[in-house]
């Protein structure tokens, strides 16, 4: 599904990675590991098709991403250090922009279910300027509900999270991988999802 | 969950952008402001004599408008970039361009348009007559959105940068020239009695060639922005 | 004869063959501006309305037609460097930028240094005039865009999609600016071009190719400072004797 040929990212003079080769099938789940100034951000940035890798490729379904575009970006959700939220909109309105913008349209009573799973129940209609710093996460981290992509690309997704979120999260995760969706993510957390291997890329 | 689109995205950033300036006015005012004070100034500086004052003033809006249009274009893909919807907005399912004209037409709505409204009282200040009045609205009706357009193209190739504000006016405010020109040219040979076709047709084509390309090429500056 | 043309693109190879091509060009354009100058201020007569004044022609023709020319120039450097990623066009690219700006300043200059004499302002709102400060504009956007991101290959993106919008541009801004100056009625520069002495000719051909070589050989020295500050960490500019020193 996923295949990254030979890539080889660099910033500014510095060589972070190269000759870089993986696959990722489906109902696989893949952990990128590294110092921290390894590439893992790089890493993912290239997957999404912000940076270009100085060499190799990204296919996706025997395609390069660069040539599928939006066929790809489908199929796919980001998550990253940024939470791409508004401070002066609801948690309820922002989570229906920020699917509507991945190509899903929500209604307001799906939109107010996700939210309250992610445990924001009584704070939907609330501007998140008022959340705390881990409430605006769980605005941001709905999204992992309310789509049909197949490829997560989750970085740092623990961060700022308590216990409770952790939880949810490893098993929205899980139930991702159950339904042969594919994940790859960083995190500096440990992250167990039960009954499957999750597979190490090593990048220092 | 029903899949959106291409339109439905369109409109989608569109209101988005709307709501957002209703809930920060003061952005939108201080624009607005902005462009009324430098209008005023004018006369103060070169003396309230009124005939000359008449000859003035398609001038001194238009230069206004460009001004207060730089004031605001700095914000256009900023915030975004900032908290991170910008990037969510690139892998969006439909192409990068249409949301981009998305957020163009909401400029023009919030800091192009309170310019055309505020436009035919400050031309009563320079003495202008009705026609002319009517004419320099047209003339910014089909113009201040050319100046979201190109102003764009600038704000994403500067974004991020240090001083892009001052940036984003120098590379911008050359391209806006033939929209003055013309703009300000059609007031002036509807006062002399010419005909104003030509003029209006010229920055008809001048809105339409944005319409086209803009898109497209700022979405480009936004890719080489991001990486 | 098959000559591999893209072996020149590499940096590498251009760095050596422009290295080669500098002392020639500089001498040859040295040369040429001296026969120059010296068949316009020596041999061309005096111009029967103009008198001494129209000498200035003599630089300021060419620096305006190459000041538009290299624009030209470096937005197609900048394209094909957008289009085909190759660095080393990107590279020309900005080295043309300052010699550019320098001949649209020349040519401005120049312009109003004749026109005091011959209308009695420094400065005249003449068609030909407001395009090449528009130009000049132009020039510092790209390079002040240029300067400003820090990231070279930014840098190199996000100001060779401006040069491309500012060249379809151009002629928009040109064509503006001339129905501006027809519809105000203002006066335009003219050169007694008619009437023209064979000897005048030969000094703005000589001095115009002088200029070109010029333009060449300076763009060619800044491409070397460039190729050589991006390409620093590689083991061929480690090997290059002016380096190893």
């Amino acid at each position: 599904m996923l295949e990254v040929r030979k890539l080889a990212c660099s910033r500014g003079d510095h060589r972070l990675f190269s000759e870089l080769s993986f696959t990722l099938d489906s109902g696989q789940i893949m952990q990128v590991q590294g110092a921290n100034g390894s590439g893992k951000t790089s890493l993912l940035r290239s997957l999404c098709g912000f940076l270009m890798p100085d060499e190799g490729e990204i296919i996706w379904r025997g395609e390069n991403i660069r040539e599928l575009d939006e066929e790809y970006y489908a199929e796919m959700m980001y998550l990253g250090h940024l939470n791409a939220i508004k401070d002066e909109l609801s948690g309820l309105e922002n989570l229906r922009i920020s699917a509507g913008l991945s190509g899903v349209e929500l209604t307001e009573k799906e939109a107010m279910d996700a939210l309250r799973r992610m445990g924001l129940k009584g704070r939907e209609m609330l501007p998140t300027k008022v959340l705390s710093q881990g409430q605006r996460r769980r605005v941001a981290l709905a999204r992992m509900l309310v789509n049909d992509a197949k490829l997560w690309i989750l970085d740092e997704p623990l961060a700022a999270l308590d216990v409770g979120a952790v939880a949810l999260i490893q098993q929205l995760i899980a139930e991702h991988l159950a339904r042969q969706g594919m994940v790859i993510f960083t995190t500096h957390q440990p992250l167990i999802v039960d009954g499957i291997d999750v597979l190490n890329l090593n990048l220092s | 969950m029903k899949k959106s689109t291409m339109f439905g995205l369109l409109m989608l950033v569109v209101r988005r952008d709307l709501i957002l300036a209703m809930r920060r006015r003061a952005d939108v005012l201080t624009t607005l402001i902005f462009f009324v004070m430098v209008v005023s100034l004018f006369p103060l500086g070169v003396g309230p004599e009124m005939a000359m004052l008449r000859k003035m003033a398609p001038g001194v809006l238009w230069v206004a408008a460009l001004l207060s249009s730089m004031l605001s274009l700095g914000r256009l893909f900023s915030a975004d970039y900032l908290d991170g919807t910008l990037e969510q907005m690139m892998l969006a399912p439909q192409s990068l361009s249409m949301l981009v004209l998305g957020k163009m037409a909401a400029h023009w709505v919030v800091s192009g348009f309170p310019l055309v409204l505020m436009a035919p009282v400050l031309g009563l200040q320079f003495d202008m007559t009705g026609e002319a009045l009517v004419v320099l609205i047209i003339g910014l009706l089909l113009g201040t959105p050319i100046l979201s357009m190109v102003g764009a193209i600038g704000a994403a190739l500067t974004l991020g940068l240090r001083g892009g504000g001052v940036l984003l006016s120098l590379l911008v405010l050359p391209l806006c020239i033939p929209v003055l020109i013309f703009a300000t040219g059609a007031v002036d040979a509807v006062t002399s009695g010419l005909n104003i076709t030509a003029h209006l047709s010229l920055l008809g084509a001048f809105f339409v060639m944005a319409l086209v390309f803009t898109p497209w090429v700022t979405a480009q500056a936004l890719r080489i922005s991001m990486e | 004869m098959a000559i591999n043309w893209f072996k020149y693109a590499a940096p590498a190879t251009f760095y050596g063959l422009a290295g080669k091509l500098i002392p020639w060009l500089a001498v040859a354009s040295a040369m040429l501006f001296a026969i120059g100058l010296y068949i316009g201020f020596a041999v061309a007569p005096v111009d029967a309305q103009q008198g001494e004044f129209y000498r200035i022609i003599f630089i300021h023709v060419p620096a305006s037609i190459l000041s538009m020319f290299l624009y030209m120039i470096m937005a197609g450097y900048a394209a094909l460097g957008l289009i085909f990623n190759t660095r080393l066009s990107a590279m020309m690219a900005s080295a043309i930028a300052p010699t550019g700006a320098l001949f649209a300043f020349i040519s401005l200059w120049t312009g109003a240094l004749w026109g005091k004499p011959m209308w009695g302002v420094w400065w005249l709102w003449d068609a030909r005039m407001t395009s090449e400060l528009i130009l000049l504009f132009l020039y510092l956007g790209f390079i002040a865009l240029h300067a400003s991101i820090d990231d070279p290959r930014r840098a190199d993106r996000a100001s060779a999609l401006l040069a491309i919008v500012g060249s379809v541009n151009v002629p928009i801004i040109y064509f503006s600016v001339k129905w501006w100056n027809t519809l105000h009625q203002g006066s335009t520069i003219k050169f007694t071009g008619s009437s023209m002495h064979i000897a005048m000719q030969q000094a703005m051909f000589t001095m115009m190719a002088a200029c070109w070589l010029y333009a060449m050989a300076v763009v060619f020295a800044r491409v070397r400072t460039i190729i050589l500050e991006r390409e620093r960490n590689t083991t061929w500019v480690g090997e290059l004797s002016e380096v190893k020193q």
